[in-house]
């Protein structure tokens, strides 16, 4: 077990540590206004929705345009057991996100089905299509709201919860992917004939893709619901699909500290721009150009990875590293 | 009896009969060479002994078993490992993980183990690394471990190749065109590491080939396929300077 307790995984926990703490005092002290306390929550939401998906399209090598569908089953399905449910916070909340969280992974099988027969921009559309049949779903489903949305969730949610459940998210992920699991899933995307003549049960392991990003979809979902305390169908269109896409694309596929960076930066930067009124969408649109161009570039890439991985050559860029 | 008993083995793709009455038997230890000019069928012999195509009629038998129907992943289980023509590693993957990918099915914890970060995952991946070790070091690529496999130098990428299917365990190696585009002294190395591998893993060793050097200096019998059909089948010495292989080759 003294591998556990290795200097690197002291110097996380601390890292971690440090920065929950450093919010609380900054909370504390009234440092905060209310647009930036209400971002908090957000950013830890879209942190586990990057990352997750970040296992299907980065790891896996599959391209899904499904993902706020997933958040959506996982949402409403978490939200109607705490609305119905009558038991105390402590409980309840937890297990509407793990309903949540296993509802969604339901859905994740189902969806990672037709992902065994499909590649690439098939797979994309039917995700797409799936998506959008979730959403219409809810939109007429008068027992959740319909397109008037779920109203009455109590808002459990605070940056507390949000915090270690987005840590949880991190480890999990990272941790599966550094399992001989998580390099099974890497020699798909790599190269699947070659992975199924190694001997490596390719449908087994797509689907463990899908349903463990399905699963912490959910459990952001269920997060997003009693942080707003109402539900709606068009919350979870294809254009929320899009932004999470663009957050793992953005911080690089295949890197989790990417995901993590880029989905903090997609939340705030909208919000930090406010004051530009005008300019806002056009400088925002500017800096994602910006970034899928340095992504692209070596020596900028040459650069990420001298600051993030003492083992230069490493996949990935050091998948722990920075695990906060 | 022999390791691998195929018989009769056939395939059509539609009116085209691409393999026909195609039968060989290789015993344990042997190093074999299935060579013939471009479109004899030699790669699509190596698509159905691992389950890629499923053969219109024969059967072929590892060890008694037999194999016919079963898909790749089967086969794989079973104990056919293979390299690829046009070199497919794992790219983005490094040199060891790539090979920890051949040893995967070697070590059973779970998902859970792994996330959790059990003793059984620090246990099973220590293991892991070991075997790894100990195959890389053999084919001189340990220096090279935390390097992606797509910066590799051709040759090495070649050995790598070798070296992850060698870490399936597997009773027979299938090798496609080892030697493609590889100078002679590249083919001659070659030439050495597969001798090594045999002598080494114990391994029974069917390679298709292209380069006369290659097969006539390793193989110690070779059958030769022309038109999907079997032409000749012998010592090498025997049946390159058999008339039919001659003009099959070169023309009349």
């Amino acid at each position: 077990m003294s591998k556990v307790f290795t200097k690197k995984n002291i110097l996380l926990f601390v890292v971690i540590a440090a920065i929950y703490a450093l919010l609380f005092t900054l909370d504390g002290m009234g440092f905060f206004n209310r647009q930036t306390r209400a971002l908090l929550v957000p950013i830890c939401i879209n942190i586990i929705l990057a990352v997750s998906l970040n296992l299907i399209v980065g790891f896996l090598g599959e391209l899904t345009l499904g993902h706020a569908g997933f958040m959506s089953v996982g949402a409403y399905t978490g939200c109607m057991f705490t609305i119905y449910a009558d038991l105390p916070m402590a409980v309840e909340f937890p297990l509407a996100m793990l309903i949540g969280g296993v509802v969604a992974a339901v859905f994740g099988v189902i969806i990672g089905i037709p992902a065994l027969r499909l590649r690439g921009d098939y797979l994309a559309i039917v995700t797409l299509a799936f998506g959008e049949i979730i959403r219409s779903i809810l939109n007429n489903l008068s027992l959740v709201g319909g397109s008037g949305g779920l109203n009455g969730i109590p808002k459990y949610s605070n940056y507390a919860i949000a915090y270690v459940v987005m840590i949880v998210t991190i480890v999990v992920i990272a941790n599966l992917v550094k399992s001989r699991h998580g390099r099974a899933i890497c020699s798909i995307r790599d190269n699947v004939i070659a992975s199924e003549s190694m001997g490596i049960p390719v449908v087994y392991y797509k689907l463990l893709a899908f349903v463990v990003a399905a699963f912490f979809a959910g459990v952001a979902g269920v997060l997003y619901g009693h942080n707003l305390g109402i539900l709606k169908p068009s919350t979870f269109d294809f254009n929320k699909s899009i932004e999470i896409l663009v957050m793992v694309v953005m911080g690089g596929m295949g890197s989790i500290p990417g995901s993590i960076i880029a989905a903090f930066l997609i939340t705030v930067l909208p919000e930090l721009l406010r004051g530009l009124a005008d300019y806002r969408m056009l400088i925002y649109a500017v800096v994602l150009i910006v970034m899928m161009l340095l992504n692209n570039n070596a020596r900028f890439n040459e650069f990420k990875t001298h600051i993030f991985a003492k083992k230069a050559r490493r996949q990935g860029a050091g998948l722990t590293e920075g695990g906060e | 009896m022999a390791l691998l008993e195929v018989t009769n083995l056939g395939i059509s793709f539609g009116g085209l009969r691409a393999v026909d009455d195609f039968s060989v038997s290789i015993e344990k230890g042997a190093l074999y060479g299935l060579i013939g000019p471009n479109g004899a069928g030699k790669t699509t012999v190596f698509y159905m002994l691992t389950g890629v195509y499923q053969p219109t009629v024969g059967t072929f038998a590892l060890d008694g078993e037999n194999l016919t129907g079963k898909t790749p992943l089967e086969i794989s289980h079973k104990g056919i490992a293979r390299t690829f023509q046009n070199i497919r590693l794992f790219n983005k993957m490094t040199v060891l993980d790539n090979v920890k990918i051949g040893l995967h099915n070697h070590v059973k914890y779970n998902v859970l183990d792994g996330i959790m970060r059990l003793p059984a995952y620090f246990r099973d991946e220590q293991k892991l690394n070991e075997d790894a070790k100990r195959l890389l070091e053999v084919f001189d690529l340990y220096g090279e471990k935390d390097y992606l496999a797509s910066n590799l130098p051709y040759g090495k990428q070649r050995k790598l190749e070798i070296a992850r299917a060698l870490a399936t365990a597997p009773k027979l190696l299938l090798l496609d065109e080892p030697a493609a585009g590889m100078n002679p002294n590249e083919t001659a190395e070659l030439m050495d590491t597969i001798r090594f591998v045999r002598d080494e893993f114990d391994m029974t060793i069917l390679l298709i080939e292209h380069d006369m050097k290659l097969v006539s200096g390793i193989c110690e019998e070779i059958t030769v396929l022309n038109f999907g059909q079997v032409l000749a089948q012998g010592k090498p010495a025997e049946v390159l300077s058999d008339p039919k292989v001659i003009v099959a080759y070169l023309g009349e």
